[in-house]
């Protein structure tokens, strides 16, 4: 520990690309959007909480869209629901993600076939950045989601959104 | 009814030269998307300054279409995972109460192992659902400690479910006959020692959150249900018993084998406030909890061997008819009312939710209260939308 410690109480040059101190900052807190629709939000919860700690990868649930970097999209999402998240998408500021969370929000899952009231997918009404399947997807897969989420954000590119 | 804080209701609100300033009514959203309404709950307040004057309720956004699936299904067993997306907390009971109207359409008894299997996973459910309930609403009231605390000790259920059905929330594990497998050879010692670890943790609970002067000044004396209220707007569950009434199906009208077990119905005493409060609600959920590791221990202690699936039919076609089953979930009584065409697949499901008849109480016990306390109320009635909606 102690030889980095001692390189910073000096002043320091560090160089770097823009773009990767951009990206390494956005990825390295992603606060997302407490935002739980149906039975997914139970597993994000557990995601969250002591057992699984999401801190580890700085999210940190946030209570509304304005703070939030992320929305897990963690549920069913109904045609009543479906405006409700455009416009909460719409209050996040950018630059902003989606994680679909659990086979409901990404394809309707097992309310595909006669479920009037089911959006067939979230990506319908707001633009998708991980898909994690699974009904409901472990803690676990949502992480990978999670880190997957981050490896796109380190391929960004300031003149271009994702690589 | 609370008294006013402010005084401002009553009293016209005047400038220093005399004259009346004109005041009027609010209307303010809460939800659906609000980290207390426990999903997508919208709640319409009509406030007057901070004092809530009505709360009217809009549902319909997580409305899943549970009742036209169950009739579109090819048979009786693909209902029970839409059974388990009802209410998504406590999977067990919700399969639990299905099954046991399609036994009594069929005419069918089960083993004696499965009854008791059934026994342990309903229970054992049913602390994990009051443990989420417990802390999220520490969570609605502000301490987000007990939240951490009591997720550690449901992932411990959760792992006795793994192990045994390979699932951790949504389970599909109690058929219509009998049980989808049986018992791993070591769930009968993790389970006796998960109730040994368990009990001195809710005196844990009781320190951190249960007795806490914050918590207690948030929800004592707030959110009053008088009993006859309660029974008027068939309330059940621990929002009924809250209020003093000993009503609990386990005891009253006992399915399966609860009648073989030694155990007490807990009901809201007013210990720290008034009977039925919303402080009166959480420690029935607290006590419930305890009763339920006394029930776990002495089915563990006398289960029997057998084979779980052995009544299991092959094929499912019960002779036309109806039926109404009812049984106690962790949020009260879950009824079904099954009808058969004498086909292979139900003809009609009708789901009595209990969180839907629980929640419709509540602009009764909100009006008058704090913005601020209506988060306490709506917590403590304990809702899950996926069965309020269907």
């Amino acid at each position: 520990m102690g030889l980095l410690d001692r390189q910073f109480n000096n002043s320091n040059v560090i160089i770097t690309s823009m773009e990767n101190l951009l990206n390494w900052a956005r990825l390295s807190s992603l606060w997302q959007m407490q935002f739980g629709l149906a039975c997914c939000a139970i597993e994000m919860m557990a995601a969250a909480a002591s057992h699984y700690d999401f801190d580890r990868f700085g999210v940190i649930p946030r209570a509304t869209p304005r703070q939030s970097d992320v929305m897990i999209v963690a549920g069913t999402v109904t045609l009543k629901m479906a405006s409700r998240i455009k416009r909460l998408y719409d209050q996040m500021s950018e630059p902003r993600y989606v994680v679909s969370m659990g086979s409901c929000s990404n394809c309707g899952g097992p309310y595909w076939e006669h479920g009037y009231h089911v959006l067939k997918g979230v990506d319908r009404v707001i633009p998708v950045d991980v898909y994690v399947p699974g009904c409901p997807p472990r803690p676990e897969a949502l992480m990978e989601g999670i880190i997957k989420l981050q490896e796109k954000i380190r391929r960004e590119s300031l003149v271009k959104k994702s690589a | 009814m609370p008294s006013d804080p402010t005084g401002t209701t009553d009293a016209p609100l005047t400038t220093s030269t005399g004259r009346r300033i004109r005041t009027e009514e609010m209307v303010l959203n809460m939800g659906p998307q609000h980290p207390s309404t426990h999903g997508v709950l919208r709640l319409e307040l009509v406030v007057d300054g901070e004092i809530v004057v009505d709360v009217i309720p809009h549902i319909g956004y997580l409305h899943r279409c549970f009742e036209k699936h169950s009739e579109a299904m090819t048979n009786y067993q693909q209902v029970i995972p839409y059974c388990d997306r009802l209410d998504y907390l406590a999977s067990m009971n919700m399969d639990w109460a299905y099954a046991l109207a399609g036994e009594k359409l069929l005419g069918i008894e089960v083993p004696e192992r499965v009854e008791y299997i059934r026994v342990i996973m309903a229970e054992l459910q049913r602390i994990a659902s009051h443990l989420l309930a417990l802390g999220t609403y520490g969570l609605d009231v502000g301490a987000f400690t007990p939240f951490l605390f009591m997720f550690r000790d449901r992932e411990k259920i959760l792992d006795l479910f793994e192990m045994t059905c390979g699932a951790r929330l949504l389970y599909n594990y109690i058929w219509i006959g009998g049980l989808s497998h049986d018992l791993p050879p070591d769930f009968i010692p993790k389970a006796k020692a998960f109730c040994k670890y368990f009990r001195p943790n809710i005196k844990e609970f009781n320190d951190l959150l249960t007795f806490n002067e914050i918590f207690i000044k948030r929800t004592a004396n707030v959110g009053i249900l008088p009993a006859d209220v309660a029974v008027s707007y068939a309330c059940s569950g621990p929002m009924l018993r809250g209020s003093g009434v000993k009503f609990d199906l386990r005891k009253d009208e006992p399915y399966g084998i609860y009648d073989k077990f030694a155990w007490e119905v807990p009901v809201g005493t007013g210990e720290v406030g008034t009977v039925g409060d919303c402080w009166d609600r959480y420690m029935v959920r607290v006590r419930e909890m305890e009763q339920s590791l006394n029930i776990i221990e002495q089915a563990l202690d006398r289960i029997p061997e057998g084979d779980v699936k052995s009544a299991v039919p092959r094929r499912i076609r019960p002779p036309a008819g109806d039926v109404y089953v009812r049984s106690e979930s962790p949020r009260g009584e879950i009824g079904f009312y099954l009808v058969s065409d004498g086909t292979g697949s139900p003809y009609r499901l009708k789901a009595r939710s209990p969180a839907f008849v629980n929640l419709s109480v509540c602009p009764e016990i909100c009006r008058g209260y704090m913005i601020a306390d209506i988060v306490a109320i709506v917590g403590s009635v304990d809702i899950v939308l996926g069965e309020v909606d269907r």
